[in-house]
């Protein structure tokens, strides 16, 4: 437990006001939310350095030469994207109910966020034959990744639903020319870019969950001591 | 469903089998799959290493044409990259121009102003060729723009045209401004980098030689000056090249130069892998190592969580080897970049079966046996795990469709790695966690042994003697042993190699050693690398081998550069006569002092040959990315050089002098090429120097972190107690360092006979029939129960024959036993000891019961009995051989068990006879009487609390556990009782701290209570022969009797379950504890194992000439002494003798086991303390002032460790403090 959050770069620590704060719904709630913002920021970064390597997006070329090879509203945004993502995903398997059953372990979950960047490796350096190819091998890894990480109803429609979102909203930014891609097949983007969305969803509600699951645990025990 | 069904069971059943299987043979298959992997990976080893050195491919000149795309017509050792054009072919015109004859006149700057001055015809020359309307134009490399990073090197290397590099590049290939130039250095070492710099320079870019080797210096000592003009083709047109060889041959002759023309090289060059690169990769390898760990935090209940974990991640990898040798074996090379793929490859196979594997045998049933657990692990989980593996299968077969070249190709990799890793995980694995498992069982079975009770503080136990303290004796001392001499003798083989592996740090130092040779082989395969550079400071040091050796040998230059005076010395120089030019066999150039106007002399090397090999290995992947060339993955070829000789006359020096050369530099004396060959040197010791110091520290400080032991005095001890390193300590034990007193506890008369204890009260039974109860923690004597019937027969204390009498006295005046023993009547007694029992019984029966005074009877009975005992506790004294106690109890009993059964006649009178054993639990005392019956005596109150008198043979033996009393009689029989309380307030208090509430209850009956003692079953032929050993525990009650067998009975049912045979003689000793171990000794020396569930005997060994005296097992072992004074420590699952040990005669029987790792033996008054897994003497405690001390018969370990131990009338409490500390 001390591990993880060691992992997670949050070095809270197993002590007795780190529990109490921990229990507080809130500041665990922030807890949370911190971790994901984290997590989805350095997923951005490494990914994005994937993409521009490859020459699939194309940023001013002034931010190129930089360390962080996109423009600097990127990452938060990814973040704040994956912080409501990992925070949505506990709450909606509290309220439909369902509790999300299927391993629910870290090493599990590392698995997924490998599969994960597995997918974005492949969309960035495998060379396919065409758009269509590429577009239908991700989706069908994409929807591999639900159904061997998830098999919750709520997180495929969620998945979708953000993927169709995002989609639109990029599509939008691109129509606006704030950055373009270098190939466009799908209006003003790549065709695959839903499906990365899908996965990366799918991805973020693993980890939120994850972590939801050690505030149940603390909740519990705290009861449990009471 | 039915066909699913049916499948399931047979897969179930196959993965039982396969568990069964693995279980029973670890060895062989764990031998096997080690094999399969290694020749699995066989195929590996032709695979290249990886690097990012270039490499090279040599081929003739002569029938060169250009390779094809395809890969038909595989010519051999032709490398799969030499595959269609090169990039582009490098010709190079190497010049080496020199001023001669050198003149006195002449200024250092002539030394390469005039010879840098002839680059711009030898270009013109070279631009302007035309062979049959081919120029250069038209065959060579085009370049386009530089890269925009590069603009200040813009005026410096070519655009927009032919990629031809050479020095005039610094003069934008313009005479007119090589002449205006004021300050050649100044231009050319403009541009050169400050610090360190490992890639090309522009120096190096444009020259094409070593900085060093281009003579372009004021303190040239050879005023040669050497550079290369580059030239880059598209195309490779043989005649063109040739005719343009002939042509620059033809005008610039080098006639003592044999450079081979005939090959040209084909380098090619790997990808190189940036910063930017590195990032998602990093990133990649970091998830895969959360995963690993995640994974492998999971796996518990395991004897070694490490070892396991570490198994598992050789399964995957080992599985990822054999997927990539198989591959290649079946010639499908993996073109895609391993590093990238293979922490998807590790995250796609998983590590998910291993655990579910571990997780499901470990949650099987524990008392079964192991390879029963691992089968229904393995086939519980078989379903699960075939159907994740079909899953993963067809995952991975429609990737495999999806027809993309790079997802096939993981994919193939993934399906062989998948079965592959299904293959170890069935075998290797699987034997892996059997072995572990069985590990576990093994040690888990000592560990679920009764918590030990609250622990008391550890006392500096100061002598407190509770009754009648001896004025005379000062408190008993301790003395430490320093080096036990006869410790090292005692290791078995086995233990020394790992200790031998851990004090060493085997494996660190191979790894070293591995990185090592491995880094030796990356430079060795690195053509580029250091080996040239090191030769080619060599070559440069060393005037030898410029001219000492004729080229045409093709032996490079190896002489070791030093000063060259002594250089000069053994080869002495020819004199410094102008050597005319063309000569044909250089000389070495005599620059030493008297001689500063040698003429330069152009030689020609094999090391020309190839020039670029002595630049930076990054020379032409630089030069090319300037124009946004890769070189990455391709390959590039190097034609054979072309040399040019320039000779120049000094009036063409002087005329091409820039006007300011002259007060520039200032004339260089040889002195000061001396002084900078010196201050090389000095430069070159200093480094030397440094470097030898840092080593010399870094060795030391490689000392310290390997060998921190103090070798000084008290090196052996500091040395044996620092065992964090050694793998066997898993207990955390250490050795007491603190001074251990005993305690003595006095009070009886005669020598103390019975001992039992609970934990936390302490009963001892003296020959005198008196019971006195002690606080096992303070010492203090809490009651004293005296023998009644001793007190009766003392009022008929003068009806007794002398002997009696004499035997008698002593005890009642309190005197020290020692004394006593000296009476002269005990060695009559045993002297006719034979004859004397029949005579003594013979009496009593010929008296009829009615008339006998029932105290004269008695102590008659008590004489003989003492008589026995007082044979037993004094052996060494009478007889040097010293046979030890238990054997002669048995024999005794066993002599006795032909008595007569007219002893039932004397029962009811017989109320106060000896006491043959005893046993305490709660506060109930059971003591078991020579006559046959059995008291419950509360410990507390000393009051008789109930009294069973239904059997009439001596009781030799008690068990005392839960409410049930097992008693063994001489006759062979068993008698199950059970102890019933009828409370009248219904309370039922329980003794001791809250903290001993896990423990098994020990009720404290209270003084209200009414016990009662009921015979609930008497097995009568229990044993054909008398009963010798009983012991009860786990609810089972095993007995030995002399008709060489074993039974085990239920407590609960009184039960015989198996009669165990394996034994050649009686049964002597027998250990059974909580967890079902049982144990067995006999006369025959030899040591039985036995399952008690199963009832079979699990391993068998002789250890002993003569008796088993008595057994304990621990977790890993089993500790066995004998008559012959031996102490034998076997391993408990492979029946191998650890070690042993020599105890002092007399004492061979009395041992207890502390902790897992301290064994505590007793000696001559003393007793010693040895660490159980190395077999170290570890302290040696002295119980009484005096060395001569009586042996210590009994030895008890209590639950608080501390030790009982009687001798003679004493008892001694030994406590160990460092064991208290362990267990907190």
């Amino acid at each position: 437990m001390a591990e993880a959050r060691g992992l997670s770069g949050n070095g809270v620590a197993l002590r007795g006001p780190y529990i109490s704060m921990i229990t507080n719904h809130t500041t665990n709630l922030l807890i949370r939310g911190g971790m994901l913002f984290v997590v989805g920021v350095f997923l951005a970064l490494v990914l994005n350095l994937l993409q521009v390597q490859r020459n699939v997006t194309l940023f001013p070329p002034d931010v190129i030469s930089s360390v962080f090879s996109s423009a600097w509203w990127v990452p938060p945004c990814c973040g704040t994207a994956s912080a409501l993502i990992g925070l949505l995903y506990p709450c909606i398997d509290r309220h439909l109910g369902e509790p999300h059953k299927l391993k629910r372990e870290w090493s599990s979950v590392m698995r997924c966020v490998a599969v994960f960047v597995g997918i974005n490796h492949a969309s960035a350096k495998v060379d396919f034959a065409n758009n269509v190819q590429l577009s239908l091998t991700l989706a069908a890894l994409s929807v591999g990744l639900w159904w061997t990480f998830d098999r919750s109803r709520s997180g495929f429609g969620m998945g979708v639903a953000v993927a169709l979102l995002a989609t639109l909203a990029t599509q939008l930014l691109v129509y606006n020319g704030v950055f373009q891609y270098t190939s466009p097949d799908f209006l003003y983007i790549r065709s695959w870019l839903p499906c990365i969305f899908f996965a990366g969803v799918i991805t973020m509600g693993n980890i939120g969950r994850q972590l939801a699951l050690y505030e149940c645990k603390f909740v519990q025990e705290k009861i449990h001591q009471d | 469903m039915t066909v699913r069904e049916r499948l399931r069971q047979n897969i179930s059943a196959a993965f039982y089998r396969h568990g069964l299987l693995c279980a029973s043979y670890p060895v062989p298959i764990i031998l096997f799959t080690s094999a399969s992997i290694l020749t699995c990976c066989y195929p590996l080893l032709k695979l290249p290493l990886p690097g990012t050195g270039p490499v090279e491919f040599t081929t003739g000149v002569r029938d060169y044409s250009v390779p094809s795309h395809g890969t038909q017509g595989d010519l051999g050792e032709r490398p799969d990259w030499y595959r269609g054009p090169p990039v582009a072919y490098i010709q190079q015109v190497l010049v080496k121009a020199a001023v001669s004859p050198w003149d006195s006149s002449l200024v250092p700057v002539d030394v390469f102003r005039s010879p840098l001055g002839r680059v711009f015809s030898l270009l013109e020359e070279i631009r302007d060729h035309v062979y049959t309307d081919r120029s250069l134009e038209s065959l060579c490399l085009q370049v386009t723009d530089l890269l925009p990073g590069l603009r200040r090197m813009q005026s410096l290397l070519p655009e927009h045209g032919c990629l031809l590099v050479s020095p005039g590049n610094y003069w934008q290939n313009r005479r007119d401004m090589f002449d205006s130039d004021p300050d050649i250095l100044k231009t050319v070492h403009q541009h050169e980098p400050k610090g360190l710099h490992t890639s090309a320079t522009l120096k190096d870019l444009l020259f094409g030689v070593p900085g060093k080797s281009t003579g372009v210096s004021l303190y040239s000592k050879k005023r040669v000056v050497t550079y290369t003009i580059t030239i880059a083709l598209s195309s490779y047109d043989a005649r063109f090249v040739a005719s343009l060889r002939a042509r620059l041959k033809q005008l610039h002759p080098s006639t003592n130069c044999s450079l081979r023309e005939d090959h040209m090289v084909h380098v090619h060059f790997k990808e190189e892998i940036g910063i930017a690169e590195l990032i998602p990769l990093v990133t990649t390898y970091i998830i895969l190592f959360a995963y690993i760990y995640f994974s492998t935090r999971k796996i518990d209940m395991v004897k070694s969580k490490w070892g396991l974990a570490l198994a598992a991640v050789v399964t995957v990898l080992s599985s990822l080897l054999m997927s990539v040798g198989l591959c290649s074996l079946f010639g499908l090379t993996p073109t895609l970049n391993g590093g990238e793929i293979f922490p998807y490859l590790v995250v796609v196979i998983g590590l998910e079966n291993v655990l579910v594997l571990t997780k499901s045998v470990v949650s099987t049933p524990v008392d079964l046996e192991v390879k029963l657990r691992i089968a229904q692990g393995l086939s519980s989980e078989s379903w699960s795990i075939m159907k994740n593996m079909a899953t993963e299968l067809v995952i991975i077969l429609i990737g495999y469709f999806t027809l993309v070249p790079a997802i096939q190709e993981f994919c193939l990799f993934a399906v062989v790695g998948l079965v592959s890793d299904f293959f170890l995980q069935m075998f290797f694995f699987t034997t892996v966690l059997s072995i572990d498992i069985r590990r576990m069982e093994l040690a888990d079975l000592n560990r679920r042994l009764p918590a030990e009770a609250g622990m008391p503080p550890p006392k500096p136990g100061p002598l407190r003697p509770r009754e009648a303290p001896p004025p005379s004796r000062p408190s008993p001392h301790t003395i430490t042993l320093q080096a036990p001499a006869f410790r090292n003798l005692r290791l078995p083989k086995r233990l020394r190699v790992v200790y031998f592996l851990a004090r060493t740090r085997l494996a660190q130092r191979i790894i070293m050693v591995g990185t090592v040779i491995w880094i030796g082989i990356l430079v060795y395969t690195d053509p580029a690398g250091l080996r040239t550079y090191l030769a080619a400071q060599v070559s440069e040091q060393s005037p030898l081998g410029e001219a000492g050796l004729p080229p045409h040998l093709g032996v490079a230059p190896v002489f070791p550069g030093g000063d060259p005076t002594s250089t000069l010395n053994v080869l002495p120089a020819p004199e410094p006569t102008p050597l005319p030019e063309n000569q044909s066999q250089g000389h070495g150039e005599a620059r030493s002092g008297p001689a500063p106007l040698t003429s330069p002399q152009i030689t020609w090397g094999s090391e020309d040959e190839e020039v670029w090999r002595r630049l930076s290995f990054r020379y032409w992947p630089s030069l090319f990315s300037y124009y946004n060339i890769t070189l990455a993955k391709r390959y590039i070829s190097i034609l054979p050089v072309i040399p040019v000789t320039l000779h120049l006359s000094p009036q063409e020096a002087i005329e091409t002098r820039h006007p300011q050369d002259t007060q520039h530099a200032p004339r260089t004396s040889a002195k000061t090429t001396e002084l900078q060959a010196d201050l090389t040197l000095y430069k070159v010791a200093a480094l030397g120097l440094f470097a030898g110091v840092l080593l010399v520290l870094l060795l030391f400080c490689l000392y310290r972190v390997l060998c921190p032991r103090n070798y000084g005095q008290n090196g052996v001890q500091h040395g044996r107690r620092r065992r964090g390193d050694l793998p066997c300590d898993e207990y955390g034990y250490s050795p007491p360092v603190s001074e251990i007193s005993p305690l003595l506890l006095r009070g009886h008369s005669m020598d103390i006979e019975c001992l039992a204890n609970d934990g936390m009260l302490l009963a001892s039974c003296c020959l005198a029939g008196q019971i006195r109860v002690w606080d096992a923690q303070t010492g203090d004597c809490l009651t004293v129960i005296p023998n009644n019937g001793y007190e009766l027969g003392f009022g008929d204390y003068s009806l007794l024959g002398p002997e009696a009498r004499n035997a008698s006295t002593p005890i009642m005046d309190n005197e020290h036993p020692l004394r006593r023993r000296t009476t002269p009547v005990r060695p009559a007694l045993f002297g006719d000891q034979p004859d004397l029992t029949p005579l003594i019984d013979t009496n009593f029966g010929e008296v009829p019961p009615s008339q006998m005074m029932p105290g004269c009877g008695f102590d008659f009975g008590e004489l003989v009995e003492r008589a026995y005992k007082e044979h037993e506790a004094s052996p060494p004294l009478p007889f040097p051989p010293s046979p030890p106690a238990a054997r002669q109890r048995r024999r005794s009993l066993g002599d006795q068990s032909v008595a007569p059964p007219e002893q039932v006649l004397l029962a009811p009178w017989d109320w106060d006879s000896s006491v043959w054993s005893m046993e305490l639990r709660g506060n109930l005392i059971a003591a078991g009487r020579s006559s046959g019956k059995l008291e419950l005596w509360d410990a507390v109150e000393g009051s008789l609390r109930c009294c069973n008198e239904d059997g009439s043979s001596g009781i030799t033996a008690l068990a005392f556990l839960n409410n049930r009393i097992v008693a063994a009689r001489l006759n062979g029989s068993l008698d199950f009782f059970t102890v019933d309380i009828h409370k009248p307030l219904g309370l039922l208090q329980y003794r001791g701290p809250p903290g001993r509430a896990s423990l098994p209850p020990s009720p404290c009956y209270s003084s209200e209570d009414v016990i009662s003692c009921q015979l609930t079953r008497s097995v009568q032929c229990a044993h054909q022969k008398p009963i010798t050993v009983l012991r009860a525990a786990a609810g089972r009650v095993v007995t030995g009797s002399q008709d060489h067998t074993v039974r085990v009975y239920r407590l609960e049912d009184s039960c015989c379950l198996f009669t165990l045979q394996g034994h050649a003689g009686g049964i002597t000793a027998i250990y059974i504890d909580q967890t079902m171990v049982l144990a067995s000794g006999g006369q025959d020396g030899a040591i039985c194992l036995w399952d008690v569930l199963t009832g079979s005997r699990v391993s068998h060994v002789y250890g002993h000439r003569g008796d088993v005296t008595s057994l304990v097992c621990t977790t890993s072992c089993v500790l066995s002494s004998g008559l012959d004074d031996l102490i034998c420590i076997w391993d408990r699952s492979t029946g191998i003798k650890l070690y042993s040990i020599q105890q002092e005669v007399g004492c061979g029987a009395s041992l207890g086991v502390i902790s897992e790792s301290l064994l505590v033996t007793g000696g001559q008054g003393c007793v010693s303390f040895w660490d159980l897994n190395y077999g170290d003497l570890l302290q040696t405690v002295y119980l009484g002032q005096s060395g001569e001390g009586q042996p210590v018969r009994q030895l008890l370990v209590l639950d608080n460790a501390a030790i009982v131990c009687d001798f003679g009338s004493e008892l001694s409490l030994v406590y160990v403090p460092s064991v208290l500390e362990k267990l907190d």
